[in-house]
């Protein structure tokens, strides 16, 4: 139980940072309704790009600023083979996916992980600062806790501006219904570009988040991306769907969700002890349930309704 | 105002499935026709409206606009000239907005979408009074998801978004199909009234005989991807339905009338 307790501040960052993944999902999966497998690369390209450019001895925001342009990049080149070349969504996103495995290396200077060290670089968060904060050895709003939470609060706030703005309606409106879209006149070709890029660039800065709080960044940081995305998304739903209507509400249900679920990967951890080997099996089975959830959940209840009428 | 010349559209060229669904379609529209379209079942009357609003490209032949030729324009920027309504109710409207969001995107056809806000106090009262036109209480729910009104409510909706930003032309297909019959007439009279009001040239699609005679002021029968009968004026007025199958036997070279053919 102990172990739980010190690990948790670590865990609500921990999902605080993926919760910024998520959101960035979410923009594909529910408003584009694309389902996007880039996002697995373009979190690394995220995390080595920040760690490169930091090592290089940048400035950690335009670390940051370089690292959301390259998530961009990587999102426009899933959007163009998906949308001028006609590959199917999910194809084109593995194919971006395997490509950026190379890109990613290479960013890396063909190392399979760059180490930051904490004391050498002013960065926005890290899991020291968290302790640093404890003990009274920085200022509040430094606890990576505080900063990742208003960077999220910042983000939500851009989206739920862009979303209303007459561009963000007819992004909302491709996702919805390609056919009327077109019919009033939208470049739904355009707006699934512009929606991808949007979204890989988040979730690359959330990989760059991810960096500079682990203080490395590695080949391999992404890998799952996409489940976790999907059970912040899911898990929010579930949990908040029924009071979190409007959108900036619903961008919040998908960060708490993905809070949710490093706390409760991390609770699993201690609570059972188990190898951290078995860490994506029970990740695995975590989403399948909440996934599932939703789906069965109706199902039990329309079958009791087919019962009665019968 | 439309002017279509020598289109050719063929499905699935050199396979079994090859069909050719327009085969040297003329037609001309004047400003303010309101032309009914009748044919059998795959006479290629919804691939003429989709060859002309740009769904898909066609083989040969032009397309022109208002003096436009847009044979080659993509859909979303033919739609600046067009409105549309589908026979499915579910596609002409965005089932996950709200209504008033819905006229929003209607209202900016053919204008370049920018980050000013996408729906404005203004314009929300302008909408108010646009749906009252259409007499179903929609003015009092104009931010209700599209999704939870009935299929006729979406039809009529999505007809008053095709006209919201006044179109060259007005393209329905069979835009009442999938309604009940009261419902069907109630949504053809809105089509009548915001026709006339704003004197749109428009495409009617229907499977019925009596409302292809008793609307617009020309009838034109579709065969085999080709117009086989075009009347107007007093000639359309004065037409029974039996003078109208009669007209579709002597086209079509068939002696006997099938009348499921034409009215199915
Ligand atoms: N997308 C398509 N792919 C292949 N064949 C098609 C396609 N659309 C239409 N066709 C074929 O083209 C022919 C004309 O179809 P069209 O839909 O234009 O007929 P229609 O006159 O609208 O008929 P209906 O009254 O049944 O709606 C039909 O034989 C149809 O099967
Ligand atoms: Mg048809």
């Amino acid at each position: 139980m102990t172990s739980l307790i010190n690990a948790l501040p670590g865990a609500l960052a921990q999902g605080l940072i993926w919760g910024i993944m998520a959101i960035g999902l979410y923009i594909t999966y529910k408003v584009l309704e694309i389902s996007d497998l880039t996002v697995d690369g373009s979190f690394c390209t995220g995390g080595a790009v920040c760690a490169m450019m930091l090592i290089g001895g940048h400035n950690v925001w335009v670390a940051m600023l370089v690292a959301l342009l390259a998530g961009m990049v990587a999102g426009f080149v899933t959007g163009i083979l998906h949308t001028t070349l006609k590959i199917p969504a999910i194809l084109s996103g593995i194919l971006t996916q395997l490509g950026l495995w190379s890109i990613n290396l290479a960013i890396m200077g063909m190392k399979a992980n760059q180490a930051l060290n904490v004391n050498n670089y002013d960065m926005l968060v890290s899991l020291r600062y968290l302790q640093d904060v404890s003990k009274g050895l920085r200022p509040f709003w430094q606890h990576p806790l505080f900063s990742v939470g208003l960077f999220t609060v910042a983000i939500i706030a851009v989206l739920y501006w862009f979303f209303g703005t007459e561009l963000g309606c007819s992004i909302r409106a491709t996702g919805a219904n390609g056919n009327m879209a077109r019919a009033q006149g939208i470049n739904t070709n355009f707006n699934k570009v512009l929606g991808l890029m949007i979204s890989n660039g988040l979730v690359a800065l959330s990989g760059a988040l991810l960096a500079q709080f682990q203080s490395f960044a590695d080949i391999n940081m992404g890998r799952g991306a996409i489940v976790i995305g999907l059970a912040a998304i899911i898990i929010g739903q579930v949990t908040f769907g029924k009071i979190f209507r409007n959108f900036a509400l619903k961008l919040l249900a998908v960060s708490l969700g993905s809070v949710i679920y490093y706390v409760v990967i991390q609770a699993v951890i201690s609570l059972l002890d188990i190898n951290s080997n078995y860490l994506k099996l029970i990740s695995a089975v975590i989403v399948a349930v909440f996934l599932a959830v939703p789906n069965i959940m109706p199902n039990l209840q329309k079958g009791k309704k087919e019962a009665g009428h019968a | 105002m439309l002017k279509i010349e020598n289109i050719r559209k063929v499905f699935n060229p050199g396979t079994v499935n090859e069909k050719v669904a327009l085969n040297g379609l003329n037609l001309e529209l004047n400003p303010g026709d309101f032309v009914t379209v009748i044919g059998g079942n795959g006479a290629g009357k919804s691939t003429m409206l989709n060859s002309v609003a740009g769904v898909y490209g066609v083989d040969s032949g032009n397309i022109y606009i208002d003096g436009v030729d847009v044979t080659h324009l993509p859909e979303y920027k033919r739609a600046k000239f067009i409105g549309r309504v589908f026979q499915d109710p579910m596609m002409g409207t965005a089932a996950t907005m709200q209504i008033e969001e819905n006229m929003a995107l209607a209202a900016r056809r053919g204008k370049p979408r920018t980050l000013r806000t996408g729906i404005s106090n203004k314009e929300r009262e302008f909408y108010r009074e646009q749906l009252k036109i259409l007499e179903l209480g929609l003015e009092d729910r104009m931010t209700a998801k599209v999704g939870l009104l009935s299929g006729g409510q979406r039809q009529a909706l999505t007809l008053l978004m095709a006209t919201l930003q006044k179109p060259k032309l007005l393209l329905l297909d069979e835009h009442t199909a999938a309604l009940d019959p009261k419902t069907a007439d109630k949504v053809l009279e809105a089509t009548e009234k915001i026709v006339a009001a704003n004197n749109l040239t428009t495409l009617m699609i229907t499977h019925n005989m009596r409302d292809a005679i008793e609307h617009g002021n020309r009838l034109i029968m579709m065969y085999d991807g080709r117009i086989v009968v075009d009347v107007s004026g007093e000639e359309k007025k004065n037409l029974t339905v039996e003078q109208l199958l009669n007209l579709f036997s002597q086209a079509s070279g068939s002696d006997e009338v099938d009348d499921k053919l034409v009215l199915s």
